[in-house]
């Protein structure tokens, strides 16, 4: 009998869907790339087709400018793929247009859940727990001592800082694709009106996620700003930013960041961060184990993060998994 | 708790001393007694709970979790009460967190026998915070950055108070400092300190930067390069403190059994050479080796006889402020100096000398002196005013220090590193390297020394620009320069070292000038460098 499963195989740059031959969220140019979400490590340029949602193709057309090759694929539309292999997009919950990916083949169900989340983001639609044979996780913050807190918690703490130091600013370093749109819709929601200041870099991003229908207020770049302007206000900015030249303009800026990590206290240190925001888009420990639980597959596989913890724990639950070795995915940021 | 867990958690993230010192200032005012006693003394070290040990942490945790998930975790996060505290599952109800004063009463209650059952009860009561608080309270092992010196300031901030008064007051009192509490907070009397060997706090000294002076007021002596340690007696008890009052007494035992008086002694610690005699005085004073063999014995919590017999140490005393019950701080320096020549007879001859008054008839003659001494174990020279009381910390026009002049070196940039604070987003960090041949024949760089100070803001301005646009490569926060720059680094001495590959270790490096105008291939060379070793 052949093995089970055998028409999808991890190769380290990418999950290979043998049959259409077509890769998942390829390091490397290939002919036909499935594209799970649009952050770098996961959708590359070069690709002959790519296929994503529609948002997450006009992500990617920011960054690469260019739409070559481009197919669109709408949430839950079941596409025919070569080889009698069915592919539907199915929401993730990590960012705008990010998916799941549920291949069908000869009876076989296989999801890849590329980066996903539990929690409600006013960014993007709820993940869905989707039925299938083998489920292909990731594992970025999978160790039991990622417990991610409410995002309210966080904000609270953020509006807090701002409103007990009216002379300074607020710099919060967050990735620009997800979590900058997040943090800035969380604390909209939150009832922070002020214009919320940007780095260039975060602009057009920004811009996109208007486009696509998610409000996100007054938001105005610093290099318009007087320095005067920022005293009082959140700044967003990318992580690499913080303790760059470009902050020094800023007026005794306090450094923050949000991202998953911060919830250890030397990662916060290391990032010289002084108010950690725990924000993150990819799901917790909970969230990972619960959600191996509720979608129940007979194999669990598990790729990028903390393969190590989570691989114990479905043996400690009696779960057939195992870890997948992919290569070129970056976490340290989110 | 609450307020305690969230101090830590701020203390942890703040870099800058100022904010730090207003944390612990806010907190120290703001709690009630005695919880703020409490966590002063967690702060600085000073609660030892014995039924609660690290590997305690480990099998609460791993009663509770697969221990394979425990060690992954633990192996992750690199602090076993980080780890715990996020580990521990969250309580069903509400947390009902107990004061610090009902943590520490609960904990100091804690037996090996029923630890396992007691400690779970008082995490229960707390969040993620709170927990970890707790368990960095209870294992002793805060490493947060605060020094005894910073408390005390921080409490002097607090209560406006001089630091000294801290100081003085605050040995001999032990947690949860009630006394010191009701002096400073309530305006109580201050604790009596009579009959414990109490640290002092020193008398310091001013640079001597333009300034002559006249030496019929003031009075030479040589500043020996050891440690600056105050020896006290009383009560039956000898302590040897550092010069922050560290109590050093167990790294030197040697000098705290050799005091049978009463006294408050201030001298300079050293360790006995035989080819540093102090060229001015050797007929007087046994030699001295240089810092390098005194470093052998600093920061050890207890001292091999191997040790002791190696590198035997003695006190070359200053001052005397306190002598049998008399003090003598308020007399003039003349008076008490009289009264440590008179005290020497009686003190143990191989761990107690004098350091000696320089014969100099004037200025001029004592700055020839100074130019002609080359002893390694000289630093330079003090200038006391001869009807000076002793009066704690650095009081202008009373003591002045005369440095030797430093020695000087033209080295190269080879890597850079980001500062921190206010200095985060600049690379202010420096390592330099000397030629290991003729670097026309092909002789490498190697690193020699690394400095952060001696220059400007503007010159750091242009130095952090001259960084970026000359970096090769980058580790982390680390970049590699092209090599193209010489400074010209100052520093007291440089010492063998097997640590370095250069084999040399410099002390007190700093950036004299920016030599943008000299070629690289003209540094100087590490056979220079090794040539100005002494020891």
């Amino acid at each position: 009998m052949a093995r089970e499963f055998s028409w999808i195989r991890p190769e380290p740059w990418g999950i290979h869907v043998v049959p259409a031959d077509c890769w998942i969220d390829p390091a490397r140019p290939v002919d036909r790339a499935l594209v799970t979400h649009g952050h770098a490590d996961h959708a590359r340029g070069g690709h002959g087709e790519t296929f994503a949602t529609p948002e997450t193709l006009a992500i990617m057309k920011l960054r690469y400018a260019t739409e070559d090759g481009a197919v669109p694929v709408p949430y839950g539309e079941r596409i025919a793929l070569a080889g009698g292999v069915h592919a539907t997009w199915i929401p993730a919950g990590h960012v705008l247009g990010s998916a799941q990916i549920l291949l069908e083949h000869a009876g076989e169900r296989i999801i890849v859940t590329g980066d996903f989340k539990r929690r409600a983001d006013p960014t993007c639609p709820p993940f869905e727990v989707t039925p299938c044979d083998v489920l292909v996780t990731e594992a970025t913050f999978g160790l039991p001592v990622f417990r991610h807190p409410p995002v309210e918690q966080e904000i609270a703490k953020l509006l807090a800082a701002l409103a007990a130091n009216p002379e300074r600013c607020v710099l919060v370093g967050a990735y620009a694709l997800g979590k900058a749109q997040r943090l800035i819709a969380e604390l909209r929601r939150a009832g922070h009106h002020d214009t919320i200041w940007l780095h260039g870099a975060m602009e057009r991003m920004c811009r996109l996620y208007e486009d696509w229908g998610i409000a996100l207020g007054d938001l105005r770049l610093v290099s318009d700003a007087r320095r005067e302007d920022l005293a009082g206000s959140v700044i967003v900015a990318p992580p690499s930013a913080l303790n760059d030249r470009w902050s020094r303009r800023l007026p005794e800026p306090i450094t923050a960041m949000a991202s998953g990590w911060m919830q250890v206290r030397q990662r916060a240190r290391q990032r010289m961060v002084e108010l950690p925001l725990i924000i993150s888009d990819h799901a917790d420990w909970d969230e990972l184990t619960r959600t191996v639980q509720d979608v129940n597959p007979a194999e669990t596989w598990i790729t990028h993060g903390r393969e190590e913890a989570m691989l114990r724990w479905c043996q400690l639950n009696q779960r057939r998994a195992r870890a997948l070795a992919l290569v070129g995915y970056e976490d340290e940021d989110d | 708790m609450e307020d305690f867990a969230a101090l830590l958690d701020a203390l942890v993230y703040t870099r800058s001393r100022n904010a730090k010192l207003k944390l612990l200032a806010d907190y120290l005012r703001e709690t009630p007694d005695p919880d703020r006693g409490w966590a002063l003394a967690a702060l600085t070290d000073g609660l030892d709970f014995p039924a609660v040990k690290s590997s305690t942490i480990r099998n609460l945790l791993t009663e509770r979790i697969d221990p394979v998930l425990w060690t992954l975790s633990r192996d992750y996060v690199g602090d076993s009460a980080e780890t715990a505290s996020l580990l521990w599952p969250e309580p069903a109800e509400a947390p009902s967190p107990p004061t610090v004063s009902q943590a520490v009463d609960a904990l100091s209650r804690m037996t090996r026998a029923n630890v396992m059952t007691e400690l779970p009860r008082l995490l229960d009561r707390l969040d993620a915070n709170g927990r970890y608080a707790l368990l960095k309270m209870a294992t002793g092992a805060m490493r947060i950055g605060i020094s005894a010196r910073l408390a005390k300031t921080a409490f002097a901030q607090a209560f406006d108070v001089a630091v000294e008064d801290v100081e003085e007051h605050w040995h001999g009192q032990s947690p949860p400092y009630s006394a010191l509490f009701d002096w400073a907070a309530h305006g109580a009397e201050p604790p009596s300190s009579e009959d414990l060997p109490l640290f002092r706090p020193f008398m310091l000294a001013h640079g001597l930067e333009e300034t002559q002076v006249d030496l019929a007021d003031y009075a030479a002596e040589w500043k020996w390069d050891g440690i600056r340690v105050q020896v006290v007696r009383a009560g039956g008890e000898t302590r040897v403190y550092s010069r922050s009052g560290d109590d050093i007494s167990g790294t030197f035992p040697e000098i705290a059994e050799a005091l049978h008086i009463d006294a408050v002694l201030d001298g300079e610690l050293l360790v006995r050479g035989v080819h540093q005699g102090g060229e001015a005085n050797e007929r007087t004073q046994g030699g001295a080796a240089s810092f390098n063999a005194l470093q052998q014995r600093l920061g050890r919590k207890t001292v091999s006889r191997k040790m002791r017999e190696e590198y035997p140490a003695f006190v070359r005393l200053y001052d005397v402020l306190i002598l049998e019950g008399e003090d003598l701080r308020a007399l003039p320096w003349t008076v008490r100096r009289a009264a440590l020549e008179a005290l020497l007879p009686r003190l143990e001859p191989d761990r107690f000398d004098l350091s000696t008054v320089i014969p100099a008839a004037d200025f001029a003659e004592l700055s020839a002196i100074r130019e002609r001494a080359r002893d390694d174990a000289i630093e330079g020279v003090m200038l006391k005013r001869r009807d000076s009381p002793y009066v704690a910390g650095r009081r202008t026009g009373l003591w002045y220090k005369w440095k030797r002049d430093p020695l000087l070196i033209d080295c190269v940039l080879m890597y850079a590193q980001r500062g921190s604070g206010k200095r985060s987003s600049f690379y202010s960090d420096y390592t330099f390297g000397c030629w290991d041949g003729n670097p026309d024949e092909g002789a490498e760089l190697l690193p020699v020394g690394k400095a952060y100070f001696g220059f400007t803001d503007e010159e750091l301005k242009w130095l952090d620009r001259y960084v970026r646009n000359h970096t090769v490569n980058r580790f982390g926060p680390v970049r590699e320069t092209d090599r193209t720059l010489v400074f010209e680094v100052a520093f007291d001495s440089v010492h063998a070292s097997k640590r370095h590959k250069s084999g040399v270790a410099m002390r007190f490096p700093r950036i004299n000038r920016i030599r943008s105008d000299k070629p690289a291939h003209e540094a100087d060379r590490l056979e220079t460098l090794r040539g100005l070793i002494r020891d």
